[in-house]
């Protein structure tokens, strides 16, 4: 586990590609409970308007964090995770899915010594999730 | 329509106990791919200075969601789910959550508010222990899209 000694503001967290193909979108719904079929019927899909299944907002949440918890060591270090959802990923029908490319940057040292890291998430190059940020409790 | 204004304020309360098991953490780390030991054997928890497995960062939305069902199916309020998106999503955690804890959740309805035509639902969910243990604050914004939008 990384120590607190070891962080400085402007740190780079190593960056994840993440990639959601179908599968993970009835994994995810099952183990979280969210059976809203925008993300598995691509015919309700289309009927609501959007252009496909499209993930759970809260999976990409969920696989985003991932960039803090594995540079941090312990997840239980994560004392607050906030995101805005922002536009869609569409998750095709094929083996290649969707890539969500993760990244992490230490911000701030505040006042009760949690690290501030600044969170972001893209799909084909634009931003996912807005305003992502964790707070971080290190030894 | 516009959502009822006097819903601000309003608590609903507590959900019967929702026993956290090791097998749900486990399904729930392999869902969004943490690989963590401590999300999976008891020894690296404890070693780790936890009581029992512990949960991902996301895992309270697995309670949250339930106790937004109340609000949702609440035919005073009479919100159209077809319409509802999340917005946003928050979670502070006093410490993280461990198997073997029996959650219950009080909802919060934090503020009701309008902008270009959509209704925005601030929502908390206050997350402890059944023995009165404070575990997570989990907040979000529920948005109804409006009719035009």
């Amino acid at each position: 586990m990384i120590r607190a000694a070891e962080v400085s503001v402007g740190d780079v967290l190593p960056p994840l590609a993440l990639r959601i193909t179908r599968a993970d979108l009835v994994r995810y719904a099952g183990a979280s409970g969210d059976f809203n079929p925008i993300h598995w019927n691509q015919r309700f899909a289309e009927q609501v308007g959007l252009p496909g299944v499209i993930a759970h907002g809260m999976l990409t949440m969920g696989m985003a964090v991932r960039v803090v918890t594995e540079w941090a060591g312990d997840p239980g270090a994560v004392v607050e995770y906030g995101v805005r959802f922002g536009r869609p990923v569409p998750v095709p029908d094929d083996d290649e899915g969707a890539l969500v490319e993760a990244t992490g940057k230490v911000t701030k040292v505040l006042d009760d010594g949690t690290f501030k890291v600044n969170v972001t998430a893209s799909f084909e190059g634009r931003s996912v999730l807005g305003g992502a940020f964790a707070r971080v409790r290190l030894p | 329509m516009p959502l009822d204004q006097s819903f601000v304020g309003r608590v609903y309360p507590p959900s019967p106990p929702y026993e956290v098991g090791r097998e749900k953490i486990r399904e729930f780390a392999d869902a969004v791919g943490e690989t963590s030991a401590v999300h999976r054997d008891p020894e690296a928890a404890r070693a780790a200075g936890y009581k029992d497995v512990i949960a991902p960062p996301t895992f309270a939305v697995i309670v949250s969601l339930k106790a937004n069902d109340v609000l949702v199916e609440d035919p005073e309020l009479g919100l159209d789910y077809s319409r509802v998106v999340h917005g946003d999503q928050s979670f502070t955690y006093a410490r993280p959550i461990a198997a073997g804890d029996r959650l219950v959740v009080e909802l919060h309805v934090d503020s009701i508010t309008t902008r270009m035509g959509n209704d925005m639902l601030g929502l908390r969910a206050e997350i402890g222990t059944d023995e009165g243990e404070h575990v997570c604050t989990a907040r979000c914004t529920l948005v109804v899209r409006g009719e035009d939008a």
